[in-house]
């Protein structure tokens, strides 16, 4: 049976806190109860500090600060966007390092409304110093991830965003571009859970998909390897359009190129439903992207 | 190692006033107390991870702080004299990632407490039972919400290793009612006493006072019962902003 990513996450983390004495969980209620076992074995180490995000990523700071390597985990707009001075000021800025796991990603809780979505989260945490961004596509994709970031969280912190909408099957977790498949007329990174829908949405024209569960560091020099001598690129974001955008730019600086950003649109719909009416919304399902794809190509 | 004495001068070095008033001393007599008495720290142990941790969340008006870092030869006295110019590593908020000493970079109201509480509670998973971690809070500071959040938890869990510091100057606009600052704090389980942030017998003796614990959470982190040591609050009496 495949699990979510959220039980992936949190048997990981458990088993990391078994496996390291350093290791740390920080918690504001979300999750409490995926983390009970943990909590009795390690109840120094797994806190929950109650409804209280900005004490909750404070704390992730404090016991950085003390030699702790902690992991600090609740719902992505509570995570990035309350607390968002603690994660500038209170990590970053102390360099004091730790791993940010959310759940809750975009339009993951579509019924629950704007309240409970955050899709500027990777915009955010990327205007902060020293975080690397890593957007998994799949439930198994999700322990090499956290185990990759705890093992570099000597060098810097980490966002880990999880989702509840996923890929068909996972693929090796890397920290550069992978080539899915390879054509002429553009270059398609797919980020995270939008590989699907890309290859889906793509499957009989003669474009590049690139993989990407990594995106910051963004993978200039993967990308430049790739480039269609076209030079026509697509970003495809499961988070705000445009999020890698300058990344993408930076990378192709010395190249004539077109970028065209897909990913979830600013404005809000006030809408419900659920994850896929949304994507169907933002044009980020399998049709939508095919739409804009062959727009920008000049094919439709 | 200068005295408490030689403290206006170093001042000055950084002000160029020859007379400092009230609110740009409001912290002298308490940091002086926690270095020259209390905190085990010393320039030769600032990375020593059994350490005492002193947190100056007030990052304003840092001069005091300076003065008595200098004082204590954490770093060269002639730092001071290059305060907040830009070559100096003294700005007008401190940055512990450029000056020897600083445990935490402040300035932003409402980090220190919040950031101390993880720290006691890293040392308390890192097995280090006896290192203290000493936070100091402005009256008006404690308006800002996130205080809250860590004054209820740190209270409800017991932390015993923890110490506030609030220098009070009754700066806050709104102030904190006839309880005053203590009110707040030991309705939550700390234990809370005031004293008169110029005396310093009686400053050393409320930040030594009090069944500190070397034994982490005997009672367990969530069960904090009347037995446990608790975090403790010591409330700083100086004279009004004015």
């Amino acid at each position: 049976m495949v699990s979510d990513m959220r039980t992936v996450f949190a048997e990981t983390a458990s088993a990391l806190l078994d496996e390291d004495p350093l290791t740390a969980v920080v918690l504001a209620e979300i999750s409490t109860d995926m983390f009970a076992k943990a909590m009795a074995r390690h109840p120094e180490r797994v806190l929950n500090v109650g409804i209280r995000e900005q004490l909750m990523v404070s704390v992730g700071g404090g016991l950085a600060l003390a030699g702790m390597r902690p992991i600090v985990h609740t719902y992505a707009p509570f995570l990035v966007e309350r607390a968002f001075e603690q994660v500038k000021l209170d990590l970053a800025h102390q360099g004091a390092h730790a791993v940010l796991a959310s759940i809750g990603a975009s339009y993951d809780a579509a019924p629950s409304g704007r309240t409970h979505q955050a899709p500027e989260d990777v915009a955010l945490v990327d205007s902060v110093p020293g975080f690397s961004v890593l957007v998994p596509g799949h439930p198994d994709e999700v322990r090499a991830l956290l185990r990759g970031a705890m093992g570099t969280l000597e060098a810097g912190s980490a966002y880990l965003r999880m989702s509840t909408v996923s890929n068909r099957e996972a693929l090796p977790v890397w920290p550069g571009l992978q080539v899915v498949r390879s054509g002429r007329r553009a270059v398609v990174v797919a980020v995270g859970p939008m590989l699907s829908p890309v290859l889906d949405g793509l499957s009989d024209l003669d474009v590049t998909v690139a993989y990407a569960t990594t995106v910051r560091p963004f993978d200039a020099e993967g990308l430049r390897a790739l480039e269609a001598s076209s030079g026509a690129v697509v970003l495809v974001e499961p988070y705000l359009a445009g999020t890698s955008a300058f990344a993408v730019s930076s990378a192709l600086a010395s190249r004539p190129h077109r970028l065209l950003s897909l990913g979830v649109q600013r404005g809000e719909l006030r809408r419900y439903g659920t994850p896929a009416d949304h994507a169907a919304w933002q044009g980020l399902d399998a049709a939508g992207i095919r739409r804009s794809v062959t727009r920008f190509l000049g094919l439709a | 190692m200068r005295s408490y004495a030689e403290l206006p001068r170093l001042m000055t070095m950084m002000t160029g006033d020859e007379k400092h008033g009230p609110s740009a001393t409001s912290t002298l007599d308490v940091l002086w107390v926690l270095y020259d008495q209390v905190l085990r720290v010393s320039p030769a142990t600032v990375d020593d991870p059994g350490r005492d941790r002193f947190l100056l969340s007030k990052g304003h008006g840092p001069a005091a702080y300076y003065a008595v870092l200098a004082a204590k030869e954490f770093f060269p006295e002639a730092w001071l004299a290059e305060f907040g110019s830009a070559s100096s590593p003294l700005g007008y908020h401190p940055d512990r990632s450029l000056v020897p000493g600083v445990e935490i970079a402040s300035g932003s109201l409402g980090h220190g407490l919040p950031l101390g509480v993880g720290m006691a509670h890293g040392l308390l998973a890192r097995g280090f039972g006896s290192p203290r971690v000493y936070v100091l809070v402005g009256d008006a500071e404690l308006d800002e919400g996130s205080n809250n959040e860590a004054i209820v938890y740190a209270g409800a869990v017991g932390l015993p290793n923890l110490t506030v510091v609030a220098v009070d100057n009754r700066s806050s606009s709104y102030g904190w009612g006839p309880g005053g600052i203590e009110a707040h704090f030991a309705v939550g389980g700390w234990q809370v006493t005031r004293v008169s942030g110029r005396d310093h017998a009686a400053l050393a003796a409320a930040f030594s006072a009090g069944p500190f614990s070397a034994g982490p959470f005997s009672a367990g982190p969530f069960s904090a019962g009347p037995s446990s040591a608790g975090p403790r609050l010591v409330v700083a009496t100086v004279e009004g902003k004015g």
